[in-house]
């Protein structure tokens, strides 16, 4: 494998910038050396987890989750069974989902026009799933756009996102092969404030008119001023949330908007690895479960309608909607 | 080595974060362990400000030096970042607590008639109104697309959009308040309600159900180390 050295060099693309070279020096780090971060981090925190103990007297299981838990255990055993399922050559066929098969066709639309590509991975922080999921598909997209030798700009929210965001680009650079053409500097952070980060990121666009813009993470008010900025540049748009709230704006101005899951399943399907689509597979379980649970709950609030008070469909429906389905609380 | 500390490491950590998570939620003897898992993420985070300030200011300052495109704006920037920084920091006409009058730079930064304070209210309250604001022509132009009658489904989004829009208003109570009270699902609130509490929802919660299942899903590949992209260690 390559290894990597941080250089300041000439990048191919743009200008002066922080790029990445082969470097023949290795990293002089022993195994020993991992555990003494071991010990110098670790030992003291798990120390002081240990002081702040609870008491002995709590349970070791909290058995007002139990059905929560089951229902986890479900899932989550659904999804990994498919995973083992899919190593083995079990068929992982996922539909076509337009938004991302038009990736290519964005990243080759900005390379032909000679204009960048904009990335925002949402305004929240590393904590959110979101722009985890935001991350994965920024890999595949910079990969994509390392290949063709387009420009890729992420402005962060959030310096941890920042970090992150360059690390998955490094990553990809170095996968398409062309290591040298990496920009740290197009990657950068900008501000925490909400409404400061679109004023930067709007002002941006209306000035250097990328031709693909990616929205792809947690969105809040600023939705739609990232996207109707995108749509009087001319971009060609890709958004996905989860924030179900600022799916009609996005679906409203964009040409392609991952709904909800389809973000969730945007870096598996991109991959193609059978392992990742098991995954996916493994999900539908999940949904088969859902509407099960629908229609029980349909059925036994049909039953407990035209059965008398404290019989026994209305104590059970009490019981599925207090316990089953609200987590115990 | 280098593989195992790019890509290995981080993932085990990412693994064994997640796990300390859900078992925390079902077991409250690990809660300190969850706290523990929380309290390290502040750390990181607290380092990684310093490192996006840091990076604020090189890159605005590399473009002022450079007298790259837009020049000015970075020079704006940095101004206004260095300019609240210092004030911040040095607590400019920020008066000493009650508790201790005797001593300087005891209030707090964000005392009522300090010039943090001051910027605060008279250049930021305005600036992040005046950006929220841009939203109401964004919602119109937005809207004057999604609802232009060229097929049958934008048609009926129409229809239900001018529905629920007079439903929201007075002059939808107004305009139907003839309306016998039997009939009220009738009148625009009638609808509207019908509309949101049925339609609505039900769309809603369908989407939520595949959110809550793609969560899962995904949690479960970064905590199983099939996903790790995030990291830039795809191949």
């Amino acid at each position: 494998m390559a290894k990597i050295g941080f250089v300041t060099a000439r990048s191919a693309s743009d200008g002066v910038g922080i790029g990445i070279r082969k470097s023949s020096r290795s990293v002089a780090c022993a195994p020993g050396c991992v555990i003494a971060l071991v010990l110098l981090f670790v030992a003291p925190s798990l120390l002081h987890a240990a002081d702040r103990a609870p008491a002995a007297d709590l349970p070791w299981f909290d058995w007002s989750k139990s059905w929560f838990a089951l229902i986890l255990l479900l899932v989550c055993g659904a999804v990994i069974v498919c995973t083992e399922m899919a190593k083995r050559g079990w068929s992982t066929y996922v539909r076509p989902i337009a938004g991302l098969a038009a990736i290519d066709d964005a990243v080759g639309r900005a390379t032909e026009m000679g204009r960048p590509i904009l990335y925002v991975p949402g305004i929240m922080d590393l904590d959110q799933i979101e722009t985890v999921a935001g991350l994965t598909v920024l890999a595949h997209v910079a990969r994509k756009a390392a290949e063709y030798d387009a420009v890729i700009e992420v402005p962060t929210s959030r310096s941890l996102v920042m970090t992150a965001a360059r690390e998955a680009l490094q990553g990809a650079y170095l996968a398409a092969g062309r290591p040298e053409s990496f920009n740290e500097d197009r990657v950068y952070y900008v501000t925490d404030d909400q409404f400061g980060y679109v004023a930067y990121t709007c002002g941006w666009m209306a000035r250097e008119k990328p031709a693909a813009c990616f929205y792809l993470g947690k969105f809040f008010a600023e939705s739609l001023l990232f996207a109707e900025t995108g749509n009087s540049i001319g971009a060609i748009q890709l958004a996905g949330t989860a924030e179900a709230a600022q799916l009609p704006f996005f679906v409203a101005a964009c040409d392609y908007t991952l709904i909800g899951e389809e973000l969730f399943a945007a870096s598996a399907y991109l991959s193609g690895e059978p392992q990742q689509l098991g995954t996916l597979k493994g999900q539908d379980f999940g949904k088969l479960l859902a509407g099960g649970l629908l229609i029980f709950g349909c059925l036994l609030a049909t039953l407990a309608a035209v059965s008398p008070k404290n019989s026994l469909p209305a104590r059970a429906l009490s019981y599925y909607t207090n316990v089953v389905l609200d987590k115990g609380e | 080595m280098q593989s195992l500390l790019r890509n290995t490491v981080p993932a085990l950590i990412a693994g064994i974060a997640g796990v300390v998570m859900i078992v925390a939620f079902f077991v409250p003897v690990a809660k300190p362990l969850q706290q523990l898992a929380e309290v390290w993420f502040t750390i990181l985070a607290a380092m990684a400000f310093l490192i996006g300030g840091t990076n604020l200011f090189l890159h605005h300052a590399k473009k002022i030096a450079q007298q790259q495109a837009g020049w000015g704006f970075s020079a704006v920037t940095l101004v206004a970042f260095l300019g609240t920084t210092i004030v911040g920091l040095l607590k400019w006409g920020v008066p000493p607590a009650e508790k201790y009058p005797n001593v300087a730079w005891s209030g707090s930064y964000q005392e009522e008639g300090s010039a943090l304070w001051w910027l605060y209210e008279y250049v930021m309250n305005p600036v992040i109104a005046t950006m929220f604001a841009l939203l109401a022509f964004y919602v119109a132009s937005a809207a004057y697309r999604a609802f232009r009658a060229k097929n049958t489904e934008a048609m009926l989004l129409l229809g239900t959009a001018f529905i629920v829009l007079l439903g929201r208003t007075y002059a939808g109570t107004v305009m139907t308040s003839w309306v016998p009270d039997e009939y009220s699902a009738l009148t625009f609130p009638g609808m509207t309600g019908v509309i949101m509490a049925i339609f609505t929802t039900a769309g809603q919660r369908a989407i939520m159900i595949g959110i809550a299942l793609g969560i899962a899903a995904i949690s479960l590949r970064i905590i199983l180390g099939l996903d790790r992209s995030y990291l830039g260690a795809d191949d």
